[in-house]
């Protein structure tokens, strides 16, 4: 069932994993301190012109913007997907709901009562975590495969109801969504992506934080029971359906908030942007960057948004060459780029190293099963 | 499923310095004792409870399985006592898996009732029926093959907590105490079995006897008041049988009630305290391993009656 | 303004409930719905038997699909069939459908097989999880229109039109249209057809041998390679049928990606009449028919076709998860 991951190791291997050792052997607060020269060139990228980044049709700083969404909400679908195993095709719908959210609520030619922009961040995650629930709650009791259809009915859905119902303003949209106020002395405006960029970044951070949390609980555990085997991890006393449940709305709720935020920095929603195909192209980021694996599927959602934009020069054949890379990904690795990697204890360090008197060990190189398709 | 892997060697898997693993090499026979003590402490936290030994524990009444046309079991009684070893043996076919997933809550039986300490088991689901006290392993392994050994136990063990997303999201006081909890417990659970060595190791990685010592600990980490093990043996070589009944008389001196399934007629005979015959989905018999032996009905039923051919 | 009445008032009528025009039009309305139900339906076989036997959701075979759909338009257009009716004797208008039907056929067929033999079968040599097959699936989807789109370009294909609907007769004072006769009557001789091959023949044995158990029916002596390749050739040659009636229907329908929401809706009917099943694929299809014209005409918009189809989808799961006529080859699970 396993034995996938052998075939293609690159020649490198050892050096990797003498890094992932040394890196495994530091304490935690080490990590965060080895860590931050990253984040800070992180947050510098889009003031740094690098001369083989950058040479792009798009604007070089909405471009990092788009990557770093296509992060964010890889980050979420991966709650589902990489972590609890459930197929959702449907994550776009999720997105769309925030951006309505964020639109409605600041638009001038929304008829609602406006709000603050920054006030229809936490808005739209829990509009959207309820819709989550009321999505979930039916259809969580399905198997993967229902699962998948039925989502993808979903995110269709949401998109035909954008185009129905006249307070959305179908394919007029609505124009000029709120922005945040000036904030350490940046100035958010839909033509600027810098300052979105760094609150992206910034929220991504603090997504990172919690959903390692619940990886290291018992709600990770559970959730990670479930991908395994779901009929054993219920008989092992995982109430699953709850726990698919919180899944469903965690991941909800992180793509209601990256679709207020892209609502927000393009200052217009309208009902063109959220089509299935968007959702293949999120699970596409997840699957390509490594289910299970939040460095991995951040990755992931960086190269799908970037390369698009790197080789804008390719039109619509950038659809076929990522088509073509996506079947040749799949058969030469198809655990992703990095595998499957979790730490399920939050005192796993020093449970392993009482007991055995070594550190934590790192699995990785080994690929998610949810159970949308074969056993 | 989980399929032991040819070579499970992702980790160097010697103890090394400072382990506890390490540690219990080194100890005299005295100390071994003395840990192996307090290990079976942390395993069996209240297991000074043993005073209601001879209980009925679980209660089998009228119990029928229909699937269709066939009846799989067929108005089946029987009890589970308190703190015994109960073997389940029978002929293939003869409805042990059957009888077996109508008491731990796969089905429903069609008739009949299952009750555990006198409450029924009526429409619970399958992980209430866990919380209610009753773990299972699995004939053909099913362990958690991604997780480590030692987080497979520990989901077991979760099934005693609470914590849910706030509490684990915002690290609340008592998702602090439970991960201290789980951990303790599952790494007691890991040395009650022998498998602490391997303890960091993918449970897809562990050698077959390894799996099926980590799907026992799984169960008993659940804290259960009733142990099902699913033909625990299959596969295993005289000696590792050997162990293993080993483990299960320990695992019933630790205060335990344990019901077996097994195949292997010498270790059922040898560890069990009372065997409940099926054949065709009925009892035939039921009694002390030396009455069973002796039993024409349980002869016949497994050398064959002359129409019926070997089993 | 109350905030809720900005959702329900607005002048335009984006939603009604025209019950008496749904009344009226109940039996014209049943009669196309069951025409588009039955292209649904060969679409949804394909999916099913992908899925009895692989227990994978085949998203390129709305691909396969479009690639048929381009040989009926480009063996028409090459037959002189156009933007009118060609005006030729029936029998000579029926031997150029044919012809048509059999290529597409032909091309649905090899596009299936190429895709299972470049794609699927890597991953199955591999033993790759499921996960991976479902992302090729999606990958392949995504090639296959992007090289139609760099061939053909973004825009439709120019409308042929095979011949104008007659209505033959009429049933509850609504007329039921050559066309609609066709297209339905030959759905349902496709799906028996399927139904007795696999109930009848030593491939059709084989191949529900392989879906029920394909261990078991490879040490039976089945050549399980060989079942694959031949579930979806024939697939694809239903895919090929459905093109030509999809067409016939919507004569300017044929677009590089015109083939995904119609393969969604198809896959969805797959999955309402239960997966796996032949005649739950032909049950399916019809009721999705059904429900996107009864629905359309009842809210007042096109639009919502697929939203009710989709609708009906989750409520029928919830009841019957597995559903209307079940898994045929769903096992007992511990």
């Amino acid at each position: 069932m396993t034995t996938a991951s052998s075939a293609t190791r690159p020649a490198n291997e050892s050096a990797v994993r003498r890094f992932r050792n040394r890196w495994n052997e530091l304490s935690r607060p080490q990590q965060w301190v080895a860590l931050i020269p990253l984040v800070v060139l992180i947050y510098l990228i889009p003031e740094i012109n690098a001369p083989f980044l950058a040479s792009t049709s798009v604007d070089f700083a909405t471009s990092m913007f788009h990557a770093a969404e296509f992060a964010m909400i890889a980050l979420g679908l991966n709650v589902v997907v990489g972590q609890a195993g459930l197929l959702d095709l449907g994550y776009v719908g999720f997105f769309a709901i925030g951006s309505y959210v964020a639109a409605l609520l600041t638009s001038p030619e929304s008829m609602l009562a406006k709000i603050p922009y920054l006030a229809t961040l936490p808005i739209a995650m829990i509009v959207t975590m309820i819709f989550g629930l009321l999505l979930g709650t039916p259809t969580l009791r399905l198997r993967g495969d229902y699962l998948a259809i039925v989502t993808l009915g979903f995110g269709e859905i949401v998109r035909l109801l954008a185009s129905i119902i006249p307070v959305f303003n179908g394919n007029v949209g609505l124009d000029n969504v709120g922005h945040p106020p000036k904030l350490l002395g940046q100035t958010f405006s839909n033509t600027d992506a810098k300052p979105w960029y760094w609150l992206m970044v910034t929220l991504i951070i603090v997504i990172l934080l919690f959903v390692g949390n619940l990886e290291r609980s018992r709600v990770g555990r559970a959730w990670v029971a479930i991908r395994e085997d779901e009929d054993a991890a219920q008989i092992m006393g995982v109430s699953t359906f709850k726990f698919k449940l919180w899944a469903f709305a965690i991941g909800a709720g992180i793509g209601g908030l990256s679709g207020a935020l892209v609502g927000g920095q393009v200052s217009f929603v309208n009902n063109q942007d959220f089509s299935v195909p968007f959702s293949v192209l999120y699970l596409a980021a997840v699957i390509l960057g490594g289910a299970g694996n939040k460095v991995g599927v951040m990755i992931g959602g960086f190269l799908v948004a970037y390369i698009p934009d790197r080789f804008n020069s390719l039109g619509d054949k950038k659809y076929l060459v990522f088509g073509v890379a996506l079947v040749l990904l799949m058969i030469f690795r198809s655990q992703g780029l990095l595998g499957a990697r979790q730490r399920l204890l939050a005192r796993g360090r020093q449970a392993y190293r009482q007991l055995l008197g070594r550190p934590e060990p790192i699995t990785s190189e080994s690929s998610v099963t949810p159970d949308g398709g074969a056993q | 499923m989980t399929e032991p892997a040819e070579q499970p060697t992702e980790q160097p898997t010697e103890p090394v310095e400072g382990g506890i693993v390490a540690e219990v090499e080194r100890m005299t026979e005295a100390q071994r004792a003395e840990h192996a003590a307090e290990v079976a402490d942390v395993v069996a936290p209240d297991r000074d409870i043993a005073v209601g030994v001879g209980d009925t524990l679980l209660e089998m009444r009228e119990v029928t399985m229909r699937f269709g046309g066939l009846v799989a079991l067929d108005t089946v009684n029987f009890d589970i006592k308190r703190g015994e070893i109960l073997g389940l043996i029978g002929p293939n076919g003869a409805g042990k898996t059957t009888c077996f997933n109508a008491m731990t809550g796969v089905y429903r039986p069609t008739s009949g009732q299952v009750l555990l300490e006198g409450r029924a088991m009526g429409r619970r689901k399958r992980y209430q029926i866990t919380r209610m006290g009753i773990a299972r392993t699995f004939q053909n392994i099913r362990l958690f093959g991604e997780m480590t050994a030692l987080e497979n136990v520990v989901v077991g063990a979760d099934a005693r907590h609470k914590t849910s997303v706030p509490g684990a999201l915002l690290r609340l006081p008592r998702h602090h105490r439970e991960e201290r909890e789980v951990v303790e417990r599952a790494t007691a659970l890991l040395e009650f079995v022998g498998i602490a060595d391997r303890a960091a190791d993918k449970a897809r990685n562990l050698p077959y006897g390894y799996q099926r010592r980590l799907e026992i600990a799984r169960a008993l980490a659940t804290e259960p008041k009733l142990l099902c093990l699913d033909e625990p043996a299959a596969g295993f070589n005289p000696r590792e049988k050997q162990d293993l009944m080993g483990l299960i008389r320990k695992i019933r001196d630790d205060g335990y009630t344990v019901l077996l399934i097994e195949h292997d007629m010498r270790l059922v005979m040898g560890v069990t305290d009372r065997i409940v015959v099926l054949e065709f989905g009925k009892k035939i018999a039921e009694g002390a391993p030396a009455e069973i032996r002796e039993n024409p009905a349980v002869i016949a039923a497994y050398l064959g009656v002359p129409d019926d051919g070997a089993a | 303004m109350h905030p809720l009445t900005a959702f329900l008032a607005d002048g335009s009528s984006w939603i009604t409930f025209d019950v008496s025009g749904f009344k009226a039009e109940f039996w014209s309305l049943t009669f196309d719905g069951l025409a588009y139900g039955a292209i649904y339906a060969l679409i949804a076989m394909g999916y099913t038997l992908v899925y009895g036997v692989l227990r994978l959701i085949n998203f390129a075979h709305s691909e396969v699909f479009i690639s048929g759909a381009y040989a009926v338009v480009f063996t028409l257009s090459f037959l002189g069939f156009g933007g009118s009716p060609p005006g030729l004797s029936t029998p000579a208008l029926i031997g150029d459908l044919l012809l048509a039907m059999i290529l597409a056929m032909v091309v649905s067929g090899i596009v299936a097989v190429v895709l299972e033999r470049v794609a699927y079968r890597p991953l199955r040599k591999k033993g790759a999880p499921p996960l991976a097959f479902l992302i090729t699936a999606i990958g392949a989807s995504f090639t296959i229109q992007y090289l139609i789109e760099w061939w053909r370009g973004p825009n439709a294909e120019n409308s042929v039109i095979m011949f104008i609907p007659k209505p033959l007769f009429s049933v509850f004072g609504s007329n039921v249209d050559d066309q609609q006769l066709i297209i339905f009557l030959a759905a349902i001789v496709l799906a028996v057809g399927v139904d007795q091959f696999l109930k009848r023949t030593r491939f059709g044995r084989g191949i529900r041998a392989v879906a029920q158990d394909p261990d078991t029916a490879t040490l039976m002596g089945v050549n399980k390679e060989r079942v694959i390749m031949l579930t979806f050739l024939i697939g694809g040659i239903l895919a090929g049928a459905a093109a030509l009636f999809y067409v016939m229907k919507v004569p300017s329908g044929v677009i590089y990606n015109g083939g995904f929401i119609l393969g969604i809706k198809a896959f969805a009917a797959a999955v309402l009449g239960g997966i796996g099943n032949i005649r739950g694929a032909l049950l399916g299809g019809l009721l999705i028919g059904l429900i996107g014209e009864y629905g359309a005409t009842l809210l007042g918009n096109a639009q919502w076709t697929d939203v009710i189809a989709f609708v009906v989808l989750v409520l029928i799961l919830m009841i019957r998860p597995t559903g209307i006529l079940g898994e045929s080859l769903g096992k007992a699970r511990v």
